[in-house]
């Protein structure tokens, strides 16, 4: 973005790309079936918060381009912005009103056309004019409102959002709560949220946000001039009170919930290896999901009694899972030692899609299934205790994510770790320090393969069975784009990162067709505005904001080592 | 039988022959230097010497030991340390980390720290801005921190690509009389340089290195005064 443009240039600019995304958003079919969910009960729908959001967001950054020192510019190029991404929603009724546009897009179909101009029809475009004018001077007041205001007012707004959309994940929650399940009744109606429910959470969420946000600081401070044992306490309390969510958790969330979170695990576990790879050693590894595969399909030869090899159980079967995982990494990792950034990419993507296309092949069949894959995978069990259900299952995979986030945690600060540092940075001079490159490389390939052996193994004795198409390059792209939205080389942001990438597409199962659009979107927005990712690693956040302010990066550090 | 002996060094990269038969000797305590213009092939000698780049041809021997077939992590650990061109510091470690990634191969936490102590010594400037993330340091300190992290592991010969390499002539002569405090304090030191005449000034012997060969080799003070030096090198 040109820095010397005008303001007035710039807001034309962004509110004609508003323009253009409001209306392919709406010739693709998205408003339409985004508006089957109403977010407040017969006012606002989905789609119209997809389309009111647009606008909002390109009006807010208009205002921001003017600067706070020029209110009135501020507010103007806000509105303009706003109104002409309404005016392309205008133009796209007025002429699909007059051709048939549905030749060409098969989504531009008279209901879309009620949608866009709240169920008037034509006369309803100065409306819609009326509408972009209103977001426009909503953002544009919004970037002039004190900061603390600001944060106040789009959380609050965000909470209504989320509970608007996740209203079918989380009335069933509520209804769990025993006597508290009351709620619901006050905050949901048949479809979204009843009015008066989207009213009373604006108002606790802006409340309990304005508070926290004036004594937040404070209270912070309190904590930090707490003695040391007394801060470990609290550490300790706070560790003890979230174990016994995580643990809890299967019981408030119920049956479908839980399978969400323990596929949401199972990518965690994925995400956690490979971060090693590629956050912690900077290898870009596109073939990741040929160790899952691996991993599937050694536990599915050894426990399997379809096949009737072995039929060992998961236990007795993991050593070799682990095994097989490891030897398969340095397997990988020995020809791509030389290769660097996409090279090294498309040599690693290779070698996923070999492993694929062996397991699928008639060669291996008699040993590996083919394409029916392998069945009758036996569940696991410990001690005379079986996993079956999801909620049995997500605490084996919770297990299974604990045990490899402290392991990667270790290893980060780790001497070996170190070494995967000073090699993602800069190769001759981590040799020049006496770093073994070969060495250490086999070891993040080693590693992080082993990680993903071990998921797939859980992942077949939790489905029962594999096949190979369960292997398909595509786990492995979300797994690098969880990585990247949640911040590369962050452990807490692997977990972030499949909540959002993983879980919420999970939960919105019914708009499947849109998930890699949104994808790219998100990631698309990702890089433009927080490229460092939403739980960034402390180092990598200051390589993108070097020359900001020493003192913030030193704060947070010291907020993240305390 | 000198400290460093390379000998008959060839190097290539892909087809392109950017060493032809170099031999270079740098005797015990010693500073010596090696001069040419851009693309000489300087920065590839100091590479092969330190085991970043394998010579087709050719032997470099430390100490009477054969070092030529040793992957670089083991040359490090007999001694021989690289400063790469261009102040290669990991920008977003602090001063201090880089320093402690620089004490790598070392686990002798009593020895790191005598060490820490004394480059901090040499470098004043560091200890202030220990905290400081590298990536905004200036120029020079960064030159600073690039040869203080190699002097973390304490070795036993340093080789310096191109200390001056874009700093002011102030900040040139300050690089230069750490070099020379280094060298007084017994460390043996192979010194690449475009600036000629500074490295000439620090040096006792130099070698003349023109599209990857060895084209003249005499002690300092008789390169100075050599005509084709003169004219090519000192710009007289
Ligand atoms: N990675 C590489 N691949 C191919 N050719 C290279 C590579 N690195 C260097 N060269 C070539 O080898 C020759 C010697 O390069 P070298 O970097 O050693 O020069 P130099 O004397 O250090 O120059 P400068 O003073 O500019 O640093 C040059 O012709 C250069 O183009
Ligand atoms: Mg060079």
């Amino acid at each position: 973005m040109n820095q010397d443009q005008s303001p007035w240039r710039y807001a034309v600019n962004i509110g004609l790309i508003g323009a253009l995304t409001v209306v392919m958003l709406s010739l693709i079919g998205m408003v339409e079936s985004f508006s089957k969910r109403d977010i407040i009960y017969r006012v606002v729908t989905m789609g119209n918060t997809l389309l009111l959001l647009t606008a909002i967001f390109l009006s807010y950054l208009a205002a921001k381009k003017a600067g706070r020192e020029h209110a009135a510019t501020a507010v103007g190029s806000a509105i303009l912005t706003a109104v002409i991404t309404a005016a392309g929603v205008a133009l796209l009724v007025a002429i699909g009103k007059t051709i048939n546009l549905r030749m060409v897009f098969i989504n531009a179909s008279p209901v879309l056309y009620q949608i866009l101009t709240f169920y008037i029809g034509p006369k309803g475009i100065p409306l819609v004019l009326l509408g972009g004018l209103l977001s426009g001077l909503a953002a544009g007041l919004l970037f002039l409102a004190p900061p603390s205001i600001r944060k106040t007012i789009i959380t609050a707004l965000s909470a209504v959002v989320i509970a608007g959309v996740l209203q079918d994940m989380l009335r069933p929650v509520i209804a769990l709560w025993g006597p508290l399940a009351k709620i619901n009744l006050f905050l949901f109606a048949a479809n979204g949220l009843s009015i008066k429910g989207a009213i009373g959470l604006f108002v606790v969420v802006a409340i309990l946000v304005y508070v926290w946000g004036q004594k937040g600081s404070a209270v912070k401070t309190k904590v930090q001039g707490l003695p040391a044992g007394q801060q470990r306490n609290l550490k300790l309390a706070s560790m003890l009170v979230l174990a016994f969510i995580l643990l809890v958790l299967p019981k408030i969330l119920g049956l479908f919930l839980s399978e969400v979170l323990t596929i949401v695990g199972l990518y965690v576990l994925l995400g956690l290896g490979l971060n090693i790879v590629v956050g912690f050693a900077g290898l870009l590894d596109l073939g990741y999901v040929a160790f899952f595969a691996v991993g599937s399909y050694v536990v599915a030869i050894l426990t399997s009694p379809e096949l009737g090899f072995f039929s060992m159980n998961f236990w007795t079967a993991l050593p070799f899972v682990i095994a097989a995982g490891i030897l398969s990494g340095v397997l990988l990792g020995v020809p791509v030692l030389k290769m660097r950034g996409d090279y090294l990419a498309i040599a690693t993507l290779g070698f996923g899609e070999i492993i694929r296309i062996l397991v699928l092949s008639d060669w291996l069949r008699p040993w590996i299934g083919g394409a029916q894959g392998i069945g009758q995978i036996p569940n696991i069990s410990i001690a005379g205790y079986t996993f079956t259900t999801p909620q049995q299952v997500y605490y084996f995979i919770l297990a299974g994510c604990l045990l490899v986030g402290f392991i990667s945690w270790r290893l980060r600060d780790s001497r070996l770790g170190r070494a995967w540092m000073a090699v993602r940075e800069d190769e001759d001079v981590a040799q020049a320090m006496g770093i073994n490159l070969v060495a250490t490389k086999l070891m993040a390939f080693a590693t992080g393969a082993g990680f993903s052996a071990l998921s797939g193994a859980i992942f077949a004795t939790k489905i029962g069975s594999v096949y190979p198409h369960s292997f398909n390059v595509i786990v492995s792209i979300n797994i690098i784009c969880l990585i990247i939205v949640g911040g590369m080389g962050s452990i807490p942001g692997v977990i972030v990162g499949a909540f959002a990438l993983v879980g919420l597409p999970e939960l919105l199962r019914e708009f499947a067709e849109f998930r890699l659009l949104v994808y790219g979107a998100a990631l698309v927005a990702m890089m433009l505005l927080k490229p460092e990712g939403l739980w960034p690693d402390v180092k990598r956040r200051r390589e993108l904001h070097i020359d900001e302010d020493e003192n913030v990066a030193e704060a947070e550090e010291a907020t993240v080592s305390a | 039988m000198a400290m460093l002996e390379v000998e008959g060094l060839h190097t290539y990269y892909g087809h392109i022959h950017a060493l032809k038969d170099v031999s270079v000797n740098v005797e015990e305590g010693e500073i010596v230097t090696i001069i040419g213009a851009n693309g000489a092939g300087k920065s590839t000698m100091l590479k092969t010497t330190s085991g970043l780049l394998k010579p087709r041809k050719g032997s470099i021997r430390l100490n009477g030991e054969d070092l030529t077939q040793l992957r670089a992590h083991k040359i490090v650990e007999k001694g021989v340390v690289q400063v790469p061109e261009g102040r290669r510091i990991f920008g977003t470690l602090t001063v201090m980390e880089n320093l402690d990634m620089g004490a790598f191969i070392s686990k002798d936490t009593q020895k790191n720290k005598e060490n820490l102590d004394r480059v901090l010594q040499l470098f004043p400037r560091l200890k202030e801005r220990s905290k400081q993330v590298a990536g905004t340091l200036s120029g020079g300190e960064q030159q600073m921190l690039a040869m203080g992290r190699a002097l973390m592991t304490e070795p036993k010969m340093l080789l310096l690509d191109e200390p001056s390499m874009g700093l002011a002539p102030v900040l040139v002569d300050d690089i230069f009389d750490t070099i020379r405090q280094l060298h007084d304090a017994g460390t043996t030191i192979l010194l690449v340089e475009q600036n000629a005449r500074i490295a000439l000034q620090v040096a006792s012997r130099g070698y003349v290195l023109q599209s990857g060969s060895v084209v003249l080799s005499d002690t300092a003070e008789n390169l100075e005064k050599n005509e084709m030096v003169r004219e090519a090198y000192l710009g007289e």
